[in-house]
């Protein structure tokens, strides 16, 4: 493999996803506005279910939320750079593409690319109002790097899972293919009170998905008490992988579709 | 109503609901979708019932009033994204040059909408029986419960015209979506409004008129007959309903204008 070919290629698709999104509002606003609404509903609103008997994380319940919301906007970035990848199979630009690039392999690597480009803004402009509504951090500096490598992980595999979509079925009608299950991970993790809390279905729910210590994990290096961080890296490097092969898988797909 | 335009109205509305039957996509995900998120959240909150004052011990009755509300937004969506496609197929370009009187226009192309908001309702309604709600106001509630809901997609569904009307653009209707969909993350969706702790919050929920909405539905759920939450809901809803009409209406003319 031609390892400037790859990275040629990455950068000039990473860019060009990037120009579309960062200088079309219709695009990038909904990657943005939903996070920040889910945070005001749910730290705004819920606020309350912090009293709640047995509630045993440390932080406060804007902590609490912040870090789903991040992980959300994470995933979710991913899913909406799939819908780009759909939308430039339907223009037909993405066939141009498998044409002019020497390495297809930088197709999925420049959208991968892109996507953890527009998350890291997303990501920084949820901070900052996180910060600007009072959060307080009870982790330190190194525990905060490690949330956010966490969540880029799971930004990687919300695009590479999307994107796999997106090439097999090369239709914007995949969207809620694309959207479905992610919806469904997220919010079947212990997302309003920690695990111990959930009680039935939703619990045993809880219990069996991956996100859960991925979630779990990442609200412990907030609140300054980690716990399971090296299970959920591993689980977000697994994710990560597994979806990569995915996303190959669909791309050697689109190519034998012409 | 005379039977020149009932005949104009039933014909419309005969397209509208055939078109609806033939979008599986239209159909089914705003069936599904609420159900789901009604399954999320009355698993993940259900820890909410043991705050002091919490109205209820289910939070499947507390949160049941959401999906009724939610499928009134999906009734924006449909009602603009199928008049705006016969804006832009030129359907419409093509009635105005027949003795189609506006308000048939308006009233027929929600036919579709509005059955869909019914077999909504029915279909939110029997989910929650099946999983143990019982209607503190009983069948007679049940019934009321169905007819606000139908107010409630009604008057979405005109805004959503209104947005077809005026934009004449798929995109645009749909772009609206999310828009109404702020109106009910930040309202009493998930908890009482005298049990939200950030006063922000609580004020916005106050002001938001979709609050009263979910309120007066949530009241024959959990409450029994509460005349002030049903007296505001009907309001608010018929409110809805007038002012996303008057607004259609006004803009009818200029799209259906002979050029």
């Amino acid at each position: 493999m031609n390892v400037r070919q790859l990275f040629d290629v990455a950068r000039a698709v990473a860019w060009r996803q990037l120009h579309n999104a960062l200088t079309n509002p219709v695009i990038f606003l909904p990657s943005l506005a939903f996070p920040l609404l889910n945070f005001a509903a749910f730290a705004g609103g819920l606020s309350k279910v912090r009293q709640v008997p047995g509630f045993t994380f440390a932080g406060s319940y804007t902590a609490f939320q912040f870090v789903f919301v991040l992980l959300q906007s994470a995933a979710f970035s991913g899913v909406f750079s799939g819908f780009g990848v759909a939308r430039d199979f339907e223009t037909g630009f993405t066939r141009r593409l498998l044409l002019a690039a020497p390495n297809r392999i930088g197709l999925v690597l420049g959208y991968a690319i892109a996507s953890a480009v527009r998350w890291l803004i997303t990501a920084a402009i949820i901070t900052v109002v996180a910060f600007a509504v009072g959060m307080r951090v009870g982790g330190s500096g190194v525990d905060l790097f490690g949330l956010y490598a966490l969540a880029l992980l799971v930004n990687f595999a919300g695009t590479l899972w999307a994107t796999g979509v997106a090439m097999r079925i090369r239709s914007q009608q995949a969207g809620p293919v694309m959207q479905m299950p992610v919806f469904l991970a997220l919010f079947f993790a212990p997302v309003y009170v920690p695990l111990d809390l959930l009680r039935g279905w939703i619990h045993a729910v809880a219990r069996a998905n991956p996100l859960t210590p991925v979630l779990e994990a990442a609200r412990g290096l907030v609140s300054g008490e980690p716990t399971q961080t090296l299970i959920s890296f591993g689980v977000g490097a697994a994710l990560v992988a597994g979806f990569a092969l995915w996303a190959l898988g669909g791309l050697r797909r689109a190519e034998a579709a012409g | 109503m005379n039977r020149a335009l009932a005949l104009q109205v039933g014909y419309l509305a005969r397209r509208s609901i055939i078109r609806t039957l033939r979008q599986p996509a239209a159909v089914v995900f705003p069936l599904l979708f609420p159900v789901l998120l009604l399954a999320v959240n009355s698993g993940g909150l259900r820890a909410e019932t043991r705050l002091p004052g919490f109205p209820t011990n289910s939070f499947l009755a507390f949160a049941l009033a959401v999906p009724f509300i939610q499928g009134g937004l999906f009734a924006t969506g449909n009602a603009g994204i199928d008049l705006a496609k016969d804006i832009q197929t030129g359907f419409l370009n093509r009635l105005a040059l027949t003795p189609m009187r506006g308000i048939a226009l308006l009233a027929g192309e929600l036919g579709g909408v509005m059955t869909l908001a019914l077999v909504q309702g029915l279909f939110y309604l029997s989910i929650g029986l099946v999983f143990g709600v019982r209607l503190k106001s009983g069948i007679a509630g049940g019934l009321v419960l169905i007819l606000l809901a139908a107010v409630i997609a009604l008057g979405f569904a005109a805004f959503g015209a209104y947005a077809a009307l005026r934009t004449g653009s798929t995109e645009a209707v749909n772009g609206l979506f999310p828009l109404f969909f702020v109106f009910l993350f930040i309202s009493s969706m998930n908890i009482p409004r005298n049990l939200m702790g950030t006063t922000w919050f609580r004020w916005l929920a106050t002001i938001n008129p979709v609050s009263y909405l979910i309120e007066g539905v949530r009241s024959l759920v959990i409450t029994g007959w509460d005349g002030e939450a049903l007296g505001l809901a009907f309001g608010i809803g018929l409110g809805v309903v007038v002012a996303g009409f008057g607004l259609a209406a006004a803009a009818l003319p200029q799209r259906m204008a002979r050029t």
